[in-house]
């Protein structure tokens, strides 16, 4: 069974590597993006030396890794759950003997592999060359980094997972999924960090489980988070990824007895 | 008269559609101010940091943000053809649309009308007449009619340059990420192009002139001139026309090379 749930990351992998169209404007787009990003921080920064807690160099590097990592947990889960909920699909999924869910996550870390490998790494050298990113140098913040992120793709999958799955209750769910695309970015950090937020959004956002995507990692890793505070918003994290399994579970155990299947 | 009667029967069936899916209609009008409305945040947390940015203050960068949300608006409604490839090349719908006696590119827009989005040129309007106070800008009746021809420009350089890059799909049959790039180009043209090096100031006047669609026509509005971007104000509609039609010449193109998916 193991193997074959391998398979599903191997195979998801192969795919990715047929649209390579896809994959070198991907790198072209978060190059762009960075770059408009960091002169826009450079503008806004003007005389300043230090904003948010953050210096320029600082901002740059939050603002590389920031889109260099959604490239490695971005994935449109959630768009290919609604999709096959609508067309009807979803109904031969569930007479095979795997978990549905399992499956998804799987094919999404397959996906996710592909862009950390191809897209994630290539992509920062290009923007290391371009710009004054400046990256750690302790292996400890690296290592911890890479743990960082992959909780960073579990928890965005599980809200993926969520969100997809409420095409089980309104049939058509194309606005919610554009809805939950923009929040992501704004509250997990990518846009603005988020102890640019004024007080009362800030406090919000620490209660919410966006900033373990983006924000808490690329804190640590730009050297923000630092010592037993490390430890700390890792466990932020690993909370945020037990505690989102049980909502997901109750909506699913729902959605089964509600499937009614529109055409196809 | 013929395409007139067109378009009210297709925007009939567009009314049937969503009422078949009402609780979507609202939560995609929602999710497509709060689309525009992420940007503004944006904006607003970053002047709690500084007074300003590239010499444009707080207001006037707001001003130039609610003059943009007009024509994107309008676009959004009307060339919201953003699968056109996977909907219309890969499926071969385009087969359809070509033995019909009507002009292509309208009949695949027609089928893919936004209302919704207007929604979101009305309160870039509202955020226009409020920071329009803000600044305390005189106000003459002009400005109405500056505002129409711009607003027609600005839609016209959004058409043309994303109906170009969808005719792309006519010629290579690989499914291509260019429209998502486009997307963010054409977010950097509402900051003050100031503020970029020479290189994308460049870009983003001439070569894909989003600029044109945010920071320079609203600029005329604004009675501070920065870096003379006003006085460029006036040639909007000019690149309008020129960047719809230079579209409209890649789209025919492109669908004289159409062969069908054959599926």
């Amino acid at each position: 069974m193991t193997s074959a749930y391998l398979d599903l990351i191997r195979i998801r992998f192969l795919m990715m590597l047929a649209y390579r169209v896809n994959y070198y404007s991907g790198i072209v787009i978060y190059t762009i993006n960075i770059g408009a990003y960091y002169f826009l921080w450079e503008a806004i920064y003007g005389e300043q030396k230090l904003l948010a807690g953050f210096t320029l160099a600082q901002m740059t590097t939050y603002v590389a890794v920031s889109w260099m990592a959604r490239a490695f947990y971005f994935n449109n889960l959630d768009r290919e759950i609604a999709n096959e909920i609508r067309d009807g699909s979803v109904a031969v999924q569930f007479i095979r003997p795997y978990n549905y869910l399992f499956v998804k996550m799987m094919q999404g870390f397959g996906e996710g592999l592909f862009r950390l490998l191809l897209f994630m790494g290539p992509g920062l050298a290009i923007v290391c060359l371009i710009f004054p990113v400046k990256l750690p140098t302790d292996p400890g913040t690296w290592g911890i980094y890479v743990v960082m992120l992959l909780f960073s793709f579990l928890i965005n999958t599980q809200i993926n997972m969520l969100v997809g799955l409420f095409s089980f209750f309104v049939e058509n769910n194309e606005g919610m999924l554009r809805m939950k695309r923009v929040v992501v970015d704004l509250f997990s950090g990518v846009i603005v960090p988020i102890s640019f937020f004024p007080g009362w959004l800030a406090v919000t956002m620490k209660w919410l489980p966006f900033q373990a995507i983006t924000y808490l990692p690329s804190s640590v890793f730009t050297g923000r988070t630092s010592g037993d505070e490390v430890w700390h918003v890792l466990g932020i994290q690993i909370l945020w990824f037990i505690g989102l399994i049980i909502p997901i579970a109750w909506v699913w155990r729902q959605a089964r007895t509600r499937l009614f299947v529109q055409g196809g | 008269m013929f395409y007139w009667s067109l378009a009210m029967e297709y925007i009939k069936n567009y009314a049937k559609t969503k009422l078949t899916y009402r609780a979507d209609f609202w939560v995609e009008l929602l999710s497509d101010l709060l689309f525009q409305g992420v940007n503004l945040i944006f904006i607003l947390i970053v002047f709690q940091h500084t007074p300003s940015l590239g010499g444009w203050s707080e207001a006037e960068v707001i001003f130039v943000y609610g003059y943009f949300m007009v024509p994107a608006g309008i676009f959004g409604a009307f060339f919201n053809i953003w699968n056109f490839s996977e909907r219309y090349i890969v499926k071969g719908e385009m087969d359809r649309v070509l033995t019909r006696p009507a002009y292509n590119l309208y009949q695949v827009l027609l089928e893919n009308l936004d209302p919704p989005s207007l929604f979101g040129s009305l309160v870039g309007l509202i955020i226009m007449v409020l920071s329009w106070g803000d600044l305390g800008l005189a106000f003459n009746l002009l400005d109405i009619l500056m505002l129409v021809v711009f607003t027609i420009g600005s839609v016209l350089i959004y058409a043309g340059l994303f109906t170009s890059l969808t005719a792309i799909s006519f010629y290579s049959d690989a499914p291509t990420g260019i429209l998502p790039l486009m997307y963010n180009i054409s977010n950097y043209g509402r900051y003050p192009v100031n503020i970029y090096n020479k290189i994308i100031r460049f870009l983003l006047t001439w070569l894909l002139p989003f600029a044109f669609v945010g920071v320079i026509p609203a600029s005329y509005f604004l009675e501070k001139d920065h870096e003379g971007l006003s006085s460029l104000a006036l040639l909007t509609p000019v690149v309008g026309a020129v960047v719809f039609g230079i579209g409209l010449a890649i789209w025919n193109h492109g669908v004289k090379r159409y062969r069908g998916a054959g599926s």
